[in-house]
């Protein structure tokens, strides 16, 4: 069995309220019980409470296979691509590195590396991930494409990343507005080197001599 | 098609994607072969081997193509009639590599019926014995135990050898294991009475 064509995933970052359910519902999975391969990240902590699902991607040129030295991670025919094989895994933790979306996570204990693979045990039998089964505000979806042009009109899904000089075309589709003109992907370095405020809605009003209202730390977390 | 599909979650037609619909609902899945493209985009013929012999791409990972397989199963034998050849020369050369000396052992008149005598054989390091027996055979073993290397102890009367570190046995008239740990037999040690004089002429090392 693989995941069906037609069913893709849609991340909705806007849309996540950080109720941290997908991240407990990936770590009751009887697959790797107790790891969540999900984790919802601040987008800039000390000004704003938006946060955002990250999931693995599924590249088309899975930059954590192509520098996994001990040819560990695959992907499969329908574009999934899937944890480390644990005969072969060196846990070296290249892919840590190498991911740009931050996606895999090293078990050092277990001597493994292990990331998130779409629930390839429920996608490959056509039921969806657990996590978009829980998101109670759908920032994760996942179906077809025609649902989410139905469900969101006021935007536009796409997977090309741009991170510093490499492109990235995504087996997984990160919804954009539809207003403005559209860039044939999203430069991701481009956007974090632009002010947070800019980015931050609505910002926070700064009271003098209480600067401590920013998270103090913000610049630490990882 | 857009305009057909009621975006409520329980609506008709959508069970399938609210998680508890099982696979058959939909057609067929067609496994691709190959879709990982390279890093710099150039076709798989401009690509260096490595990138054939490591794809990305599980279906191609577990391949294993007629003419690998065919190379497996001919270096495979290949390696196989070579090292038959190796033992078969190791074999000649240890024969080549010529006797072991011959030793003046102990003249037959000083030798009882019955009697041990001990002595070391080829080397100085390799401990071995001579019995009489009483029907007048001459038998020689060596003395270290096959099993952790104690000196044994021959026991004429008896018919016997005894090991006193695990109670190992052995045949007196042939040098193999009867009870105990000890896994092989004795090497044999090979004599020759000669004009009333036993020598040792060679070792005869056995499996079984």
């Amino acid at each position: 069995m693989a995941k069906p064509d037609h069913l893709q995933f849609f991340i909705d970052p806007s849309r996540c309220i950080g109720c941290q359910s997908c991240v407990q519902a990936c770590t009751e999975c009887d697959t790797h019980r107790g790891d969540s391969m999900i984790h919802v990240e601040y987008v800039a902590r000390g000004l704003s409470t938006q946060t955002v699902p990250v999931v693995c991607m599924h590249c088309d040129q899975p930059t954590c296979a192509e520098v996994c030295p001990a040819d560990a991670i695959k992907r499969t025919g329908d574009g999934v691509v899937q944890s480390a094989r644990k005969p072969r895994c060196i846990a070296c933790g290249n892919c840590v590195v190498a991911c740009p979306f931050g996606v895999p996570e090293l078990k050092l204990e277990r001597q493994i590396m292990m990331k998130c693979d779409m629930c390839y045990d429920r996608t490959s039998v056509g039921k969806k991930p657990m996590c978009a089964t829980v998101c109670p505000s759908q920032a994760l979806f996942f179906g077809t494409r025609e649902q989410i042009e139905t469900l969101r009109p006021r935007s536009t899904p796409t997977n090309r990343f741009r991170f510093g000089r490499q492109t990235i075309t995504t087996g997984v589709f990160v919804m954009v507005p539809k207003d403005g003109e559209r860039a044939p992907f999203l430069d991701v370095t481009a956007a974090m080197e632009l002010e947070p405020e800019v980015r931050a809605s609505p910002p926070i009003r700064r009271i003098p001599g209480l600067e401590l209202l920013s998270d103090p730390f913000a610049e630490i977390e990882v | 098609m857009s305009s057909e599909i009621d975006p409520r979650i329980d609506s008709p037609g959508r069970e399938g994607l609210t998680g508890t619909a099982s696979g058959n609902v939909y057609g067929p899945v067609v496994e691709r072969e190959q879709i990982t493209q390279p890093p710099d985009g150039t076709p798989d013929s401009a690509q260096p081997a490595w990138r054939r012999d490591f794809p990305i791409d599980w279906p191609q990972d577990q391949y294993v193509a007629r003419r690998d397989f065919a190379r497996f199963l001919v270096l495979t034998s290949l390696a196989f009639t070579v090292g038959q050849y190796w033992i078969a020369l190791e074999q000649w050369w240890r024969q080549r590599r010529g006797q072991l000396p011959l030793r003046r052992l102990v003249a037959l008149r000083d030798l009882q019926p019955g009697q041990v005598f001990t002595f070391s054989y080829p080397g100085e390091k390799d401990p071995c014995f001579l019995v009489r027996q009483r029907d007048g055979t001459l038998l020689a073993y060596g003395q270290k135990c096959t099993h952790l290397s104690c000196a044994v102890i021959p026991d004429p009367g008896q018919g016997v050898i005894r090991c006193p570190c695990h109670e190992g046995l052995f045949d007196l008239g042939s040098g193999r294991p009867i009870a105990g740990p000890p896994p092989r037999p004795l090497p044999r040690v090979k004599v020759d009475v000669r004009g009333g004089v036993v020598y040792a002429t060679g070792i005869e090392e056995r499996t079984s």
